[in-house]
């Protein structure tokens, strides 16, 4: 009798252990998406203060800075839920103003606006890689969250389902071209 | 920023992965980073000041081949005592599939932690096995970089989740200036006179890879050569590589074997100057390839390049439009492509034209600032790398773990 006794505890003991090393997985998965969305949030903030500074700097013609100032300024105040669209709307304004070279070129010719396209550049490089990584860590959660033990013995706790940042961030073709 | 590179793979071997990590490493230091690389390699090899060696790695059959790999007890504690030391905003891991270094550093470390796939290989036997094992380390990684977009597809298909594409990088004008050998040169060139034709039409075709690997294709251009040489009798192939020579050209007419010059291993100089003296640099590579650096250094010297239609080589010349391409294994294809491009300068300089302009997107100063820009996507807001304690499990849980 003992022994079978033994053998249930050793048993039991071993499955606690790696359901804990499971909620240690997903706790470090949900920091993780706290970070890749926290950078996201920064990243997306960077894009609509460039657009906003370059809209009200006067180098662009006034209806362009109109659209972009919208855009911009619609970005940043959007509710929660109303920002995909928001921010997917600033992307469209920004491919529609920077279509052309010509353009981009206009904008480094003025006084300091050397240093704005630089930022940017960057700012609409760095919004699809922020959002990549961010759903990256969405993706592994959510895989390991519908798996049964983590299910059945709620080693989620109360977090939030994690969800993806779903939006269009192609950047404008002038500014993303490599080659130059 | 102190930066963290793991390199999985021998320093005192040289590769691919190896001379990418010694170019991004000395970028940064360059830009004025703290950079330092986690390298296997003997004791005795001489390092560059920034690598630190992870001990030696040890040769075992793995894959379908034997791999020089890094793993164990020792190697173990090497990595952590060295994420202690370096205290690192960021560490980069490369390949972090291959159970060498790069899955020991995963395993070993907590917070910003970038990671690059540099090879597309099928899902391996071992890989499945290790699923779980693989999916835990891997869950760590908070951006993942893949070489091109043929690397990120079958990550995306064999791991899951998603990546961005970062191409290697290469030192353009390294290669835009290297001065060119006569000796390597045909006739033409050498004469700037451009055309030529009729019988004593020649060139020089360029072939650099392991002679003995079949995977590089130089059989597939040893069947296309008596095609070429009927209709160019005078050009010349010059092969730089490891390998049997005489192995190589057995299959070739015994007349013929002349046009064919090896040059054994070339160093990185001379790989430039090769590069900027032939006429047409050929990569018949028929698999394995995820990126094509080779294509890339062959654009930066101004050689027309033709190469293979494999998916990674179709990318890096722009779907055909920076290089032109053949079907893949055929050297009827080869040959034809070969004889028309070496008849036509026209068409050679408007290659030479488009993939030096196609190539400055590969330049280090492009592909660095990427990287980088991967680098502060992570580290904004995050805690810098520690040693992971939760990862050595049962004795911190239980209180036991000692500091």
């Amino acid at each position: 009798m003992t022994p079978t006794l033994i053998w249930i505890l050793v048993a039991l003991v071993a499955v606690g252990l790696y359901l804990s090393w499971t909620a240690g997985r997903l706790d470090r998965l949900h920091a993780r998406i706290d970070a890749a969305r926290a950078a996201l949030d920064a990243q997306l903030l960077r894009r609509a203060s460039v657009t906003q500074e370059l809209a009200t700097s006067g180098v662009l013609d006034p209806a362009a800075s109109i659209v972009l100032y919208e855009a911009a300024h619609a970005a940043r105040q959007a509710e929660e839920d109303q920002r995909e669209v928001a921010e997917s709307e600033l992307s469209q304004a920004l491919r529609a103003v920077f279509a052309e070279v010509q353009q981009v070129e206009e904008v480094r010719e003025a006084p300091g606006g050397e240093e704005t396209a630089r930022e940017l550049t960057e700012a609409v490089r760095r919004v699809p890689m922020a959002r990549r990584f961010h759903n990256d860590a969405v993706g592994a959660a959510r895989r390991l969250r519908e798996h049964r033990k983590v299910r059945w013995f709620r080693l989620a706790g109360h977090a939030p389902f994690p969800m993806s940042f779903e939006m269009d961030d192609e950047p404008p073709a002038a500014l993303a071209d490599r080659s130059a | 920023m102190r930066i963290g590179i793991v390199c999985p793979y021998s320093w005192d071997v040289p590769g691919g992965v190896q001379f990418h990590i010694r170019d991004l490493a000395e970028y940064f230091i360059g830009l004025g980073h703290e950079v330092s690389v986690l390298a296997p390699a003997d004791d005795d090899t001489p390092l560059p000041p920034y690598v630190v060696s992870a001990g030696r790695a040890v040769p075992v059959p793995y894959n379908g081949s034997v791999a020089r790999l890094n793993f164990g007890f020792l190697s173990a504690a090497r990595v952590r005592r060295w994420l202690h030391e370096g205290r690192f905003d960021v560490i980069h891991i490369h390949e972090p599939t291959s159970p060498s270094l790069g899955l020991l550093a995963c395993w070993a470390a907590q917070g910003p932690i970038v990671a690059t796939f540099h090879t597309s290989n099928p899902r391996s036997r071992a890989m499945i096995a290790a699923y779980a094992i693989l999916q835990a380390a891997l869950e760590k990684i908070s951006a993942r970089v893949a070489v091109s977009e043929y690397a990120r597809r079958t990550l995306v298909e064999h791991l899951g989740g998603d990546a961005v594409v970062i191409p290697n990088g290469v030192d353009v004008d390294f290669f835009a200036r290297a001065e060119p050998r006569p000796e390597w040169q045909s006739e033409e060139a050498r004469s700037s006179v451009e055309g030529g034709g009729g019988r004593r039409a020649g060139g020089t075709i360029g072939f650099i890879g392991r002679i003995d690997e079949p995977r590089k294709g130089l059989p597939v251009l040893m069947r296309a050569l008596p095609a070429i040489l009927a209709a160019r009798p005078h050009t010349r192939l010059l092969v730089a590589g490891r390998g049997d020579e005489k192995e190589a050209v057995e299959g070739l007419p015994a007349e013929l074997r002349s046009r064919v010059e090896f040059l054994g291993m070339i160093s990185d100089e001379e790989k430039a100057r090769f590069l900027r003296s032939v006429d047409l640099y050929v990569a018949p590579n028929t698999g394995g390839e995820s990126f094509g650096i080779i294509l890339v250094e062959a654009m930066s010297a101004g050689a027309p390049v033709l190469a293979s239609d494999l998916d990674a080589f179709a990318q890096v010349l722009d779907q055909g439009k920076a290089g032109e391409l053949f079907t893949n294994e055929d050297a009827d294809a080869l040959a034809e492509a070969a004889v028309r491009l070496l008849a036509d300068p026209g068409r050679r300089a408007e290659l030479r034209e488009r993939g030096s302009t196609h190539v400055r997107r590969f330049d280090w100063s492009t592909v660095g600032a990427d990287i980088l820009s991967v680098y502060e996507t992570v580290t904004a807001g995050a805690a810098a790398v520690a040693t992971d304690e939760r990862a050595t499990g049962l004795r911190a849980r239980l209180g036991l773990a000692r500091d």
